[in-house]
């Protein structure tokens, strides 16, 4: 066991497990003992006093989203640095590549940063944009 | 059979460390109670026990047998699914964490992190991508957010769900991203490999010798967002939002979305201990003029543990201090600071980190 480059995740997947079994214990738990007395005011959804109105699930502003997409593009973007990362000063010892590798990441994230300035002035990042504050629920 | 025995020692070992951390989050509760108490001139919890000790034991016995509701516009299924995730996620990461290098107790010897092993030759091995898991099992503790926003069919829930993932994801990118210059800093992912680099007095340390303390500021405000704590508690911001996404949990459930929250507390404290502050390294390490304290093997073993805990413990004050000293962010502040702020900042530690080791003035690296 001790020499298998896997070993090590084997106590993550065990601990994950029994994780979830304190946590599924403690909702078990929390089921059969907890008294039960209902009311039909008691279980209606909270919202502060009044007979809620409607479901909830209803549609939200679309700026949800967007931050959404966002995170997808910069995360992937950023997925990229670490493994550079890693071997960077190895890059640096390659005979005769001199600065190589630290040009090649500064273009890599020129590029990024071209279209992290371009989302800026859209506006995407500013939360009070008027055109884009038009969803039902603001 | 020797796999067995190991299997055996992992069990304990896991059951140990996790038990320990639910007993550090249940008197970090009482911790943030009797502080806050005390910067807002009361006295916290006094009345059970001595000083208030026996309150955590109090309140979980009080959450277990509360009236377990389950109204009846909810999403079942995912409405259990939500605290039973942020809870497993928010303890699954306490596994690459390592806090100490190994004690030996009648014999066996053992690697103080749970997903450690021993090499024949004493050294230990861990998970080579640690760090990434824990950045990939915190980005799912997520879903158990947004999940009991969705499936508690309440308005008040889904609003704060929505600003909680909204905002975490943002602060996410920042996050990963103050992470790079440590990466560069000691050349790879496992966080024993990063703690081993760092090996030294203060000096060495990636938040001074490694040139990282724009990162650190970076990823502790950060982590800050990420794990929803004053200023940056929107999601659960009780003047508008009630209670945010946990609105409509009540016992147990309740209490579980807590201890997550207090677990992630925790897990961004080892993660910021471990990059930027040495990990269990004593800050005099390494100094000819301190003398040597000859110690019992086994005390000798728990000493970098106790460099460590006292590092958490600082930050678990911190986050303390902060929520009594700062008041709530506006929502567009909030995400113009992650994304225009923050964001710009990791990315200019990078290219200064990377350029400075290029020219060979980073005084700390790999061994």
């Amino acid at each position: 066991m001790a020499d298998n480059q896997l070993a090590p995740y084997l106590p993550i997947l065990m601990q994950l497990l029994i994780a979830a079994g304190i946590g599924t214990g403690m909702i078990v738990l929390s089921a059969i003992l907890g008294q039960r007395k209902y009311s039909r005011m008691k279980m209606q959804a909270y919202e502060c006093g009044m007979t809620p109105t409607g479901d909830a699930q209803h549609r939200f502003s679309v700026k949800f989203y967007l931050v959404a997409m966002l995170f997808i593009l910069f995360d992937v973007e950023a997925i990229f640095l670490i493994p550079w990362a890693v071997v960077y000063r190895d890059l640096l010892k390659i005979p005769g590549a001199g600065l190589f590798g630290f040009w090649e990441m500064m273009v890599y994230i020129g590029i990024v940063l071209v279209g992290f300035f371009y989302v800026w002035k859209k506006g995407v990042l500013d939360w009070n944009t008027p055109e884009l504050s038009e969803g039902p629920n603001e | 059979m020797e796999n067995l025995i190991t299997l055996a020692f992992l069990v304990v070992k896991i059951l140990v460390i996790t038990h320990v951390l639910l007993g550090a989050v249940a008197y970090t509760v009482w911790l943030e109670r009797k502080l806050i108490g005390r910067m807002q001139n009361r006295w916290g919890p006094t009345r059970v026990g001595p000083f208030g000790l026996l309150q955590p034991i109090a309140d979980g016995i009080k959450f277990i047998v509360k009236e377990d509701l389950l109204p009846p516009g909810v999403n079942k299924p995912l409405f259990l699914l939500a605290p039973l995730l942020a809870v497993a996620l928010g303890l699954t990461s306490l596994a690459v964490i390592p806090f100490g290098e190994s004690i030996t107790i009648a014999g066996h010897t053992e690697a103080l992190q749970i997903s450690g092993f021993m090499r024949a030759d004493g050294s230990i091995f861990d998970a080579n991508v640690g760090l990434l898991i824990i950045l990939g099992v915190t980005s799912i503790g997520v879903y158990g957010i947004a999940l009991a926003g969705w499936s508690s069919n309440s308005k008040y829930s889904l609003l704060g769900s929505l600003r909680a993932s909204a905002q975490m994801i943002s602060y996410e990118l920042a996050l990963g991203l103050s992470l790079v210059g440590v990466i560069i800093m000691s050349g790879s992912l496992s966080l024993r490999q990063i703690v081993d680099a760092q090996g030294g007095n203060i000096l060495h340390w990636n938040f001074i010798g490694g040139w990282q303390f724009v990162a650190f500021f970076v990823y502790l405000i950060a982590a800050f967002a990420e794990t929803n704590r004053i200023p940056f508690d929107l999601p659960e911001a009780e003047t508008e939002l009630v209670a945010g996404y946990h609105t409509e949990y009540s016992a147990m459930k309740f209490a579980m979305f807590f201890m997550a929250e207090y677990a992630n507390m925790f897990t961004a404290a080892c993660v910021a201990t471990l990059l930027f502050l040495g990990g269990w390294h004593s800050p005099f390490e390494g100094i000819s003029w301190i003398p040597a304290v000859p110690l019992p093997p086994i005390v000798g073993a728990l000493v970098p543990v106790f460099w460590f805990a006292l590092k958490i413990f600082f930050f678990i004050f911190f986050y303390i201090w902060v929520r009594g000293t700062l008041p709530r962010f506006r929502y567009d502040q909030l995400m113009a600071f992650g994304w225009k702020v923050l964001l710009p900042l990791a990315i200019a530690n990078i290219i200064v980190t990377s350029a400075l080791v290029a020219m060979n003035l980073a005084p700390i690296g790999p061994k």
